[in-house]
């Protein structure tokens, strides 16, 4: 039997009023549990767990999936209007998107955010619909060297075409690579920068760097300008949403691309973190013309949400496929799916087409209904950005710290998110980049370990890294990246003899 | 405060004395707190127990799954010290509650825990890729010990329990292994499919996905004897037609890792034995032999003296180890 014909049966399976009551609610829970920072897709999936044990596995998955793609849209909602990334794959969406909320098109940014978040998904679905036999070999042949080009890769795209200061970036880079080392670490088991704290042994939290960086900082720049809120009130309309609408498929390239990488790093497990950062890192180096990024690019949300959404759905056959998880979330799913007595494996999808296509085919559906009901909650949540400073401004405050909070429960993270907003605060004001210290974060830690393992592999020879055409192309692209930008901007500079301002 | 605080203690001790010397039981929701990120082993083991106890109805209070993996699981046990005395908090663990204070620097020790009941053993197998030139662990012995470094083992964390396995077999029979650390063990497993490792040492409930597909194969078992009878899993074999390692050649009787149940020190003996009790039921109930048939573990029940044996025995022959690769701390 075809792909399709059992895409056509699983679809048979996802759609009875009870599965789609399932999605609904799914869909519902997560929109709010990624409105919410700290309580991400990790925790509130797991929190439902429990419940799903007398639900059916195929019936557990949907619900299960639904609330995910719920929390990847509503991630965005904060990132948008109060700089606060509500997940940690959309952080790379405030660079542009709290900009255009800010400069009064909050409705035409969530609208912008939402469409590409729900086409970067469906691409993911296709390309699992169409590849599910195929990809899963394709991932088979990343080991650590692998892995390490392609965080490069991901490093590269995103500081290549940096317009910050070089040094200023150096300095973002390598404080994000330092906090990513603190905590035990995998490969030597020692203890890292801890200096005796045990509530460091687990390392800093990313999520809670980026609180306080974004969230605060951003708060206490507003206080320093005199209380004004600076999202001017904006008109609520349903026409601006249909508008926007129109107006995506000018941005075709760009959804196309970063539907692409989002793919790519979903199969490969690179994450929907790393792929949100590498397609806004890309998108920015492929632009020419126009506003520069950061000041509010309908690009700049475009492609870090195709590119979350797209990974997003892709992680989940890694995950079937190879019980690889991809991202904290699918990690959770997993362990549902072992207790549920599934075994993930390239054999699942020969013992259990019902489960597998079933999940697959209701990915197609709710995440239609992720789009609609969250567009239909754009007016309402644009409508915040009206309420006065005095009122929404102690809210953040609360929100960040119940967010750090619940990450891990600890109290110690609440002093870590007042320290990083002050860090937040003063990098804004020296114009010190944000994005290359977050980037290091998410990234650093993962590519240690894979350079690391790489070298006891090779004996410490770097000819690993361009043993086999594979990780030598990855290489080579993502040297490209670095290099090539700076040339042509030097050669240009040269031939035009313009100095530099 | 401190008045409110002694009032409230009167009144507790007053409701606690009525029912003259009746059982401890739990007045709050229940934190179980577990020593690994979400979906692992640990975890696993931690939300089938917390499905089944309010499932069969032995605890009727609402039972709070909290993950603290960070440093290796030290996280969980941390919070079992700064949690001393708390009757509310269960910590769910393997060996590392013991052994990790042996290899790092920990600001908590043994004396911060209480061992309430260990409920299973999960076995290590030596598993290779399907079209590997080995058919016998001596054979892959040998190949390791014709060109030391030359095989390659991946492992979950380091100086954790797949690392110090790998060393034991060094120590047992000679060979020289090169040992590569994962993050966990579904990324070690894929690492062997694709090729990039040559063994590791998966649970069997890790690898199985792998070996129903034909991709990798297990050469030997180190558990007493052979594993459980079951259904063919991949040409025809099964579980119990894998030859337990001692009877291959390698001199290794058993290398098992227990499920543990902890509690902060300094709870009380009755509250102490209500959750042992709890426990037991636990693990005599069907619900639970199913989560062992599935994730192809052996059942044990182990508490009180037996339990506080088990983890002296295990303590000393691991740290042996440990020694013997210069890993101790101290």
């Amino acid at each position: 039997m075809g792909n399709f014909d059992l895409l056509m049966q699983g679809f048979g399976v996802a759609i009875t009023p009870m599965h789609l009551l399932l999605m609904v609610a799914g869909v519902l829970m997560g929109l709010v549990v990624g409105v919410l920072p700290g309580l991400g897709a990790p925790n509130g999936v797991s929190l439902l767990i429990p419940l799903t044990f007398s639900l059916d596995p195929t019936s557990a998955i949907i619900l299960l999936s639904s609330m995910y793609w719920g929390a990847l849209f509503g991630g965005s909602t904060t990132s948008i209007l109060f700089n606060i990334p509500g997940e940690p794959s959309s952080v790379a969406t405030t660079f542009d998107g709290y900009p255009m909320a800010r400069s009064g098109e909050s409705t035409r940014a969530l609208t912008l955010a939402f469409m590409s978040a729900g086409i970067g998904a469906l691409t993911g679905v296709i390309v699992i619909t169409l590849l599910a036999g195929w990809a899963s070999n394709f991932a088979l042949r990343f080991g650590a060297p692998e892995y390490f080009a392609v965080y490069f890769l991901a490093f590269a795209a995103f500081i290549g075409m940096g317009s910050a200061a070089p040094m200023k970036t150096l300095v973002a880079l390598t404080t994000g690579l330092l906090l990513s080392t603190v905590g035990m670490d995998t490969i030597t088991g020692s203890v890292r920068l801890t200096f005796g704290y045990s509530e460091l042994l687990s390392g800093i939290s990313f999520l809670v760097v980026v609180i306080g960086l974004f969230g605060i900082g951003e708060l206490l720049s507003t206080v320093q300008e005199g209380l004004r809120f600076r999202g001017v009130a904006s008109r609520i309309d349903l026409r601006d949403v249909l508008k926007t609408i129109a107006e995506l498929p000018r941005y075709w390239a760009t959804s196309a691309r970063s539907a692409l990488i989002g793919i790519w790093m979903g199969i490969t497990p690179g994450g929907p973190t790393a792929a949100s950062f590498m397609s806004y890192g890309i998108a920015r180096s492929a632009s020419r013309k126009g506003k520069a990024f950061g000041t509010g690019r309908p690009e700049g949300i475009i492609a870090p949400e195709t590119a979350d959404h797209s990974a997003g759905s892709c992680a989940m056959l890694p995950m079937l496929a190879l019980g690889v998880p991809s991202s904290a979330t699918a990690a959770v799913m997993m362990g549902g799916l072992m207790i549920w007595g599934l075994t993930p494996g390239p054999m699942l999808f020969a013992t259990q087409p019902d489960f597998v296509w079933g999940l697959i085919a209701s990915m197609y559906v709710s995440n239609l209904i992720g789009v609609v009901l969250v567009l239909a909650t754009v007016p309402m949540f644009a409508a915040l950005l009206r309420i006065p400073f005095a009122v929404i401004g102690p809210m953040i405050v609360a929100i960040c710290f119940v967010g750090a909070y619940t990450v891990s429960n600890s109290t110690f993270d609440l002093w870590l998110v007042l320290l990083f907003g002050l860090v937040g605060y003063l990098f804004s004001k020296l114009d010190y980049p944000i994005a290359p210290l977050v980037l290091a974060m998410v990234l650093g830690h993962k590519a240690e370990n894979a350079f690391h393992q790489s070298m006891v592999l090779s004996d410490g020879s770097l000819g690993i890294f361009f043993a086999n055409p594979l990780v030598s192309t990855i290489m080579a692209v993502g040297i490209a990246l670095l290099v090539v930008p700076k040339v042509l901007a030097f050669g240009s500079r040269f031939r035009r003899r313009i100095p530099v301002e | 405060m401190t008045y409110l605080k002694t009032a409230l203690l009167a009144a507790t001790a007053i409701a606690a004395a009525a029912p003259a010397m009746a059982e401890w039981a739990p007045s709050r929701p229940i934190e179980f707190v577990v020593a690994s990120g979400a979906g692992g082993g640990t975890d696993n083991f931690a939300r089938t127990i917390q499905a089944t106890l309010n499932r069969e109805g032995i605890i009727d209070n609402s039972v709070v799954v909290l993950n603290k993996g960070g440093g290796s699981g030290a996280e969980a046990f941390l919070y079992a010290m700064q949690n001393e005395g708390n009757a509310h908090k269960l910590i769910f663990g393997t060996n590392n509650a013991y052994l990790l204070p042996h290899v790092a620097q920990m600001a908590y020790s043994m004396e911060n825990l209480d061992p309430v009941a260990a409920l299973a053993l999960d076995e290590f197998l030596i598993w290779v890729k399907a079209d590997a030139p080995y058919q016998t662990a001596t054979e892959f012995v040998e190949a390791a010990k014709a060109e030391p470094g030359s095989v390659t083992f991946g492992g979950s964390q380091s100086k954790d329990t797949d690392e110090t396995l790998v060393s034991l077999i060094e120590q047992t029979t000679g060979a020289d292994f090169k040992y590569v650390p994962f993050n966990g063990g579904g990324e070690v497993g894929v690492q062997l499919a694709g090729g990039h490792i040559d063994a590791h040492v998966n649970n069997p409930n890790e690898a199985l996905g792998q070996w129903q597909s034909g991709a990798i194969r297990p050469l030997c078992v180190f558990s007493p004897e052979r594993m459980a009878e079951s259904e063919p899993i991949h040409d025809g074999k099964g579980w119990q037609d894998i030859p337990t390692c001692q009877e291959s050649g390698i001199d290794i009787a058993s290398y098992r890792m227990p499920r543990t149940v902890w509690m902060p020190a300094g709870v009380d003996e009755e509250a102490k034995a209500f959750y042992t009790d709890a426990l037991r039921q636990v693990a005599e109930s069907d619900a639970w032999q199913e989560y062992l048939d599935k994730t192809s573990q052996t059942g044990v029940f182990l508490s009180g003296d037996e339990l506080t044996q088990f983890i002296t025995d295990n303590e000393t022959s691991t740290v042996e180890v440990f020694a013997a690769e210069g890993w101790t701390s101290q």
